[in-house]
């Protein structure tokens, strides 16, 4: 049994990890801190967690030693206090955007600052385990992932794995999200009046993630799109490459096959028949699995790569958590194995 | 044992003792129905499927 405390534990990314902890068979979790929340119990932010947790938020300054620290604080400010938060904890996971990208530049290019701590940025390895699991088995610090970043490189995976894309076609990952990806502070566009029934394209290209799939997948050129629909939890990447001359359908189940037989989180999607014949997130809300499919046009080599996650889970806490589990040893899925809910 | 590569996805699929020839039998990696049409040699074929279409 390990201590863990997570700093910054009143936002959705906090309170979904925050319920996987407190149901995980090797871990004891000892501070959830919020600035905001100071004093209240977390089950009356996360009213899931009621009768499950008593305890309170409290004051991140008065934050105690424990052996992994997960943070989970707005973008910006784990990348301010990283020398308090090591000296608390021999890891650290961070779920923020801040120790993802290798590159201070590309730092400052996406997200339009310099980054506070750049000397930190090479000691973090990129936390998705289906790219980096044997560095992160033996890793200190862990980055988070970005969700939508998380859809895009798992529908690439198997494509770029197999070395199947002309890399002298673009490639376009177009992403569906719900409503829970722009955090629990609201803004005039989350009113249930602007946001219910909406398909909203919010960001045709430039998103923030992308430097995350163009780093991840080594793509550079590759854009994704961003729209907003009617549904709380899910990401569905839709990903459109072509393929190299030559490859086949039976080529590409080749490389799917691979990708979920080395990766327990990850599922083939591809039926031919009953209603689920495509990823669809709704199927993997509550659930770290990743459902990816294809389908290819053998006339022309377009290829349609699909990826459906839960953007709290496989995009933020979950990948978090399957982390955990690789950092210490255990099983991969360990307090992971919730399947989801049908019909949901 | 029988066993047949799927004409679709090339999974390995492995027939049943009692399987005749003339079954559909079902593709367990892709889910394609596959239509025995041979023993021995084991041999099947794509069998036709019903298409979804919400287009119309």
């Amino acid at each position: 049994m390990i201590s863990v405390s997570i700093v910054g534990g009143s936002g959705y990314g906090g309170g979904e990890l925050l319920r996987l902890l407190l149901g995980h068979s090797q871990v004891e979790v000892k501070q959830v801190t919020s600035r905001s929340h100071l004093g209240e119990y977390v089950y009356q932010v996360h009213p899931n967690l009621r009768k499950r947790t008593q305890l309170k938020f409290t004051d991140p300054a008065h934050l105690e030693p424990v052996d992994v620290l997960f943070l989970a604080l707005p973008h910006g400010q784990a990348q301010k206090k990283i020398d308090e938060y090591a000296a608390q904890a021999p890891q650290i996971i961070d779920l923020s955007a801040d120790f993802r990208l290798r590159d201070a530049a590309l730092y400052e290019k996406w997200y339009g600052v310099s980054h506070a701590a750049p000397a930190w940025l090479g000691k973090f390895i990129y936390g998705l385990p289906e790219l980096h699991r044997s560095e992160i088995r033996e890793g200190r610090y862990i980055s988070g992932v970005g969700c939508n970043a998380t859809a895009s490189n798992l529908a690439l995976l198997p494509l770029v794995q197999a070395g199947l894309i002309d890399l002298s076609a673009p490639v376009i990952s177009e992403i569906k999200v719900g409503s829970s990806e722009s955090g629990a502070e609201g803004n005039a566009g989350s009113l249930h009046a602007e946001r219910a029934n909406v398909i909203r394209t919010f960001s045709a290209f430039g998103h923030r993630h992308t430097a995350e799939v163009i780093q991840e997948t080594g793509i550079q050129d590759v854009s994704l799109t961003m729209t907003a629909v009617d549904l709380v939890r899910g990401a569905l990447a839709t990903v459109h490459a072509k393929v190299k001359p030559g490859t086949a359908n039976k080529d590409l189940w080749k490389a799917y096959r691979a990708a979920a037989n080395e990766n327990p989180f990850i599922r083939v999607v591809k039926e031919q028949r009953g209603i689920y014949r495509v990823p669809e997130p709704k199927i993997v809300a509550g659930s770290n699995y990743a459902d990816i499919g294809f389908e290819l046009d053998e006339s022309n080599g377009h290829v349609v790569s699909i990826c459906a996650i839960d953007n709290l889970m496989k995009g933020a806490a979950g990948t978090a958590v399957q982390c955990l589990n690789l950092m210490k040893g255990w099983d991969e899925m360990t307090g992971l194995d919730f399947p989801g809910l049908h019909p949901a | 044992m029988n066993t047949v590569s799927c004409p679709e996805c090339e999974a390995e699929i492995t027939l049943d003792a009692s399987t005749e020839v003339g079954e559909i039998i079902v593709c367990s990696d892709c889910g394609v129905d596959l239509e025995v049409t041979g023993l021995d040699p084991a041999e099947v074929n794509l069998a036709p499927m019903e298409q979804e279409d919400w287009g119309e």
